[in-house]
């Protein structure tokens, strides 16, 4: 009780005069991005999911070969969970004497739950979304199918014993099938015509789909329900299978997010540190006082913890109010790439606010606190009487735990708060070393410079302490921020370099050898920009190493899955522009002929290959054994075609194949792909230009939510700037006011100061720009795959900042000091 | 934070010392080796005494006041205060045993500035678990003549109106005995005359033990007993 009066009383005091400002600050600041950006990593990650789920139409797709029965819709039902029917088959639409064998499509309302069908009223328009689906007796055809029939708007389509009138062109629809396996042109019909086509027969190979969509925890539950219930032949696939293409992006956009809250977390970490020594240093006195007084060291720290509880409190309310802004504006920002079926804001974050404001006060606060508490009452009459030191694990320990478990809490991976911590306590080593040299060197030093700078100087080595806890603070803080300004800038220009303005927006799919030539003239004639043309096999991979595939043993998080299917397979001499080797050698001319094959790294990975290993395909019943030359990394959001598997030239040039190549080309020249639909009529065309553009919104979208997030660090970079200001304030105006007192004039004082705390912000800033550039090259390699340029402008930048900064803060803080007679400072002192 | 009970007034007034030191002696190691600051010092001080500490600086007083107030421990030797044995108590032990018995007085007037005039004197009856806090403070601001001054911070006061706020938070707990370290060390003569009134004024009325270190032979030559202390040892 009395704890708590004295502690309100000492609070309210000491909040008027500021001193506990700059600690409710950082604190602020630090919740603020946990809970806010914390929290905007999470809906980034979950909008990767909701493309992905686009692929699917849904967020669930259960497939069969047997009709579904209507239990499982129920079910959905019973939990809150939508549903549609697709119904697919192929088919062979006529109109009037022409022919096409074509993709049935029947799909029943609802669909897609996910991702959205885009029709227009001719043929290779610009599509808009559909309200809805066909209505009875309608159908959709795709731009293709309706080409090579001759047909428009209003014309009628029969399949089966059935007619239609076409009332749209399908331009996209999303389950298209992003691995272009099924070739035919698609028609979409409504689901309830389907029983008139008469089509539906005992034996005709016909696929039946569930779909399902709903909040992420319901469909988590919904798809145990149905892997439990599922019945031989249904196949259950989820978005862990989902198109890599677009996920490549966000994903590295949520890398960076994370990476910049675990940079501002560190940021305000070190600013509480500082306050919470400033704190200590202030409240020494009074505590030696309040011993001497009769109060016991249980009461004293009663008093302190309970003044830094009111704070977490305040930062707690303060940050998780200001992060839940920061990211309702976010989200107002990134509207569309969010998925709006995410559970309603709660008060969570003010938990997880409180706890984190918790977590970096026990973590940075608590040990100088222990040890204010420990301060001798003997004081009271020799000043240089200090508390025991702390010892370093005491001191090191509370940090290292808090730090570790806020990174874990933003990052979420193991292997990157491993891989942060190391670095960290590495750059530490590196910043505490450098600056006992430069304390050191200051000793020598002081005998050899004029007045202002021995001042200066001599602050250095006599504050040994305070010099070194300046240079790890600034140290660390600017290369945090030196880091995220290097990785972002390799980040937006990898993003906008990968989808330049004339990035592919059509795939052509199944163009005969002999009609190779005569394509890419027709196309270029008609200015489209074609990237490169590809052979395209088909191939089952048979056995690994000689064994058959069904036989291999596969290890956890390794399956068939890929062995399983059909493979696209191609071959080439040289690497596609988007494709990286990470091992082994890519094949030069020597090469040609000889049976070696590089595989991407999904497709090794899945399988648990291994560069060496032989590898044998069935293409076209033809068996051919290939060794594992290399592994390529490929950027699927290049838009470039790209293969898992390429052989090296010379080995499957026998087999016949058709090939692939996709091109650049105006919207406006619909009419030019209807007459290349005629002339070329078993060429597959596919318009991914919505998915550039998702793409593309998406990507302008990622770079002003790294932006606003960066800028966030920035922030958190300032209110370490304030707690240095703070920490040598009281000091440094008692001590000009001294210098000043003994005639030294108010220049030679901020000289003296500018000197001392430039020096420090020189090697502090070297040695930031130093760590950040290896940290970038750690960072671009291995967490963002973006190719990085060493930037020599980084170093300027890190000195300049670094005297900059340093110096600002010395210089703010004694101003105040020199600009007021002595008299008064001495007095207040 | 309950008090631990300390010997009564009664006991005390029927035993002969409040404050007894033997063989006192406290070492320091220091970069020039073993620094012996109080070297065998062995004093008896009655209640209601007035005692002055002098002699030249680096003598060693205020290590011998830290010391005789439970401040310090002493490197061998005894202490006790009040009828206990401050070697036998522990830290809050020895805190405990101050806010009961002892009241302090420094020269750079020690104040907390977080806290009001009032506050401050209010702040060692509430250690010292005392009801009524409030009105003993007044009186004792009144007493030293700062009734108006009540609500000021320390920075808002002269150094003779501080050192008068930190004598009126000294004799608050009605202290067996009163440390002072150059209490008029930072005042000028007439203000520290004021001071000096006070405190022997207190000493005489309520038979509070003064114990005070001095430079000024005048404050010294009104304490009914003066010791020399040089270089650690106590003169007699
Ligand atoms: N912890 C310590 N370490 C080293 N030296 C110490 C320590 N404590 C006291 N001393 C030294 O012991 C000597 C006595 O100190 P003390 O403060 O008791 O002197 P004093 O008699 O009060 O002097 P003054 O009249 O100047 O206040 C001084 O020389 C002081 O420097
Ligand atoms: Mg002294």
């Amino acid at each position: 009780m009395r704890a708590l009066a004295l502690a309100l009383r000492g609070f309210a005091r000491e909040w008027r005069s500021g001193a506990l400002g700059v600690l409710l600050l950082a604190l602020t600041t630090a919740v603020a991005a946990l809970t806010g950006v914390g929290f905007l990593v999470e809906r980034v990650a979950s909008a990767v999911a909701e493309q992905a789920t686009q692929v699917l139409a849904a967020d669930l797709r259960l497939r069969s070969t047997e009709p579904i029965g209507p239990a499982d819709f129920q079910e959905a039902a019973r939990r809150g969970v939508r549903s549609a029917r697709t119904v697919s088959m192929l088919s062979v639409v006529f109109l009037g004497d022409r022919s096409e064998l074509s993709d049935l499509e029947a799909v029943s309302a609802g669909y897609p739950l996910r991702g959205t069908l885009k029709v227009a009223r001719e043929p290779f328009a610009v599509g808009s979304p559909a309200s809805g689906i066909p209505g009875r007796g309608e159908a959709w055809p795709s731009s293709k199918l309706l080409a090579t029939l001759g047909g428009a708007l209003g014309s009628t389509l029969s399949i089966g014993a059935a007619n239609f009138r076409v009332t749209r062109v399908l331009i996209s629809r999303p389950d298209q099938g992003g691995d272009f396996t099924e070739l035919a042109p698609s028609i979409v019909l409504n689901a309830d015509d389907l029983p008139a086509t008469g089509l539906i027969l005992p034996g005709s190979r016909v696929t039946y789909a569930a779909l399902f969509a709903a909040d992420r925890a319901r469909i988590e539950d919904f798809r145990q329900w149905l892997a439990a219930h599922r019945r031989p032949g249904e196949g259950l696939r989820d978005i862990a299978e989902a198109s890599p293409q677009i996920e490549n992006a966000v994903d590295r956009a949520g890398r960076f997010l994370e990476l910049a809250s675990l940079a501002s977390v560190l940021l305000c970490s070190i600013a509480v540190a500082m306050s919470a020594r400033q704190y200590v240093r202030q409240h020494l006195d009074s505590v030696a006082l309040m011993k001497t007084l009769g109060a016991t060291r249980a009461l004293t720290l009663s008093v302190s913890l309970i003044e830094l509880l009111l704070v977490a409190v305040a930062a707690a309310l303060a940050g998780s109010a200001i992060g839940f802004a920061a990211e309702q504006w976010l989200l107002h920002v990134l509207r569309g790439l969010i998925n709006a079926e995410l559970p309603p804001a709660d008060l969570a974050p003010l938990g997880m606010g409180f706890l984190a404001a918790l977590a970096v006060l026990a973590g940075f606060a608590l040990p100088p606190l222990l040890q204010l508490s420990r301060v001798p009452p003997l004081r009271v009459l020799r000043r240089d009487v200090g508390p025991p030191p702390l010892l370093v694990l005491l001191a090191f320990g509370p940090a290292a735990a808090a730090v570790i478990a806020l990174l874990y809490w933003a990052v979420r991976d193991l292997g990157l708060v491993r891989d942060a911590l190391l670095g960290l306590s590495g750059f530490t080593l590196v910043l505490v070393a450098a600056g006992l040299a430069l304390v050191l060197a200051a000793g020598r030093l002081r005998g050899r410079v004029g007045v202002a700078w021995r001042y200066g100087i001599a602050n250095l080595s006599r504050r040994r302490a305070d010099s070194l806890v300046q240079i790890v603070a600034f140290g660390t803080g600017l290369m945090a921020l030196l880091l995220l300004g290097l990785v972002r800038g390799d980040l937006e220009s990898d993003w906008r370099r990968t989808l330049p303005a004339d990035a592919p927006n059509y795939f052509f799919i199944n163009i005969p050898p002999a009609d190779r030539d005569a394509f890419v003239e027709f196309l270029e004639a008609r200015g489209a920009k074609l990237s490169r043309m590809l052979p395209m096999l088909r191939g089952r991979l048979t056995e690994i190493n000689g064994l058959p595939v069904e036989r291999r043993a596969f290890r956890r998080g390794e399956g068939p899955g890929f062995a399983d299917r059909e493979q696209n397979l191609t071959w080439t001499a040289t690497l596609g522009a988007s494709n990286r080797v990470v091992a082994g050698r890519w094949w030069t001319a020597q090469d040609e002929g000889k049976p070696l094959v590089s595989l991407a790294t999904e497709f090794q990975r899945s399988l648990g290959l291994r560069i060496g290993d032989r590898l044998t395909f069935d293409v076209g019943g033809e068996p051919f054994t290939v060794t594992v030359a290399n592994l390529r990394e490929v950027k699927w959001d290049s838009f470039q075609p790209n293969f898992f598997i390429v052989f090296a030239p010379g080995v499957l040039d026998a087999a016949a194949g058709t090939y692939l190549t996709s091109a650049y080309f105006h919207p406006a020249q619909g009419a030019a792909l209807a007459e290349l639909a005629r002339r070329f009529p078993s060429v597959s065309i596919f318009d991914v230009d919505d998915l550039l553009e998702q793409v593309r919104s998406l990507i302008d979208k990622a770079i002003l939510a790294v932006q606003s997030v960066f800028a966030f660090t920035l922030f958190a970079g300032l209110t370490v700037l304030l707690a240095a200001v703070q920490a040598s304030r009281d000091e440094r105006r008692y001590e000009s006011a001294m210098l000043r007192t003994l005639g030294a004039s108010a220049g030679t004082v901020l000289q003296g100061v500018l000197a001392e705390f430039a020096t420090v912000g020189l090697l502090a800033g070297l040695l930031a720009a130093g760590g950040a550039s290896l940290a970038g090259a750690f960072v671009a390699a291995r967490i963002l795959q973006v190719p990085y340029a060493l930037d020599p402008t980084v170093f300027l930048v890190g000195l300049a900042g670094g005297a900059v900064l340093v110096g600002a803060s010395g210089w703010l803080a004694t101003r105040a000091a020199v600009a007021q007679p002595p008299l008064a400072t001495l007095r207040a002192g | 934070m309950s008090s631990k009970p300390v010997a009564s007034a009664r006991a005390l007034a029927t035993r002969e010392n409040v404050l007894k030191a033997a063989n006192l002696c406290k070492e320091v190691s220091s970069p020039e080796g073993k620094l012996t600051i109080v070297r065998d010092v062995s004093i008896e001080i009655g209640a209601g005494e007035s005692v002055a500490i002098v002699g030249p600086s680096g003598a060693g007083k205020s290590t011998l006041l830290a010391l005789l107030a439970g401040l310090d421990t002493p490197t061998s030797g005894g202490v006790w205060l009040a009828g206990e044995d401050l070697t036998r108590l522990d830290e809050d032990g020895r805190a405990r045993l101050r806010a009961q018995r002892v009241g302090f007085v420094f020269q750079a007037f020690h104040l907390i500035p977080a806290l009001t005039a009032l506050e401050n004197v209010i702040l060692p009856l509430e250690l010292a678990g005392r009801s009524d806090a409030r009105r003993a403070a007044l009186e004792a601001l009144e007493r030293v003549g700062l009734a108006a001054r009540t609500g000021h911070y320390p920075r808002q006061l002269s150094g003779g109106e501080q050192q008068r706020v930190a004598l009126a938070r000294a004799f608050v707990t009605r202290p067996a005995v009163l440390f002072a370290d150059e209490p008029t060390g930072n005042l000028d003569t007439v203000t520290g005359g004021q001071v000096a009134e006070l405190l022997f004024g207190l000493n005489e009325q309520s038979r509070t033990t003064l114990v005070l270190v001095t430079h000024e032979r005048s404050l010294a030559a009104r304490c009914g007993r003066i010791l020399h202390m040089d270089a650690g040892r106590v003169m007699t």
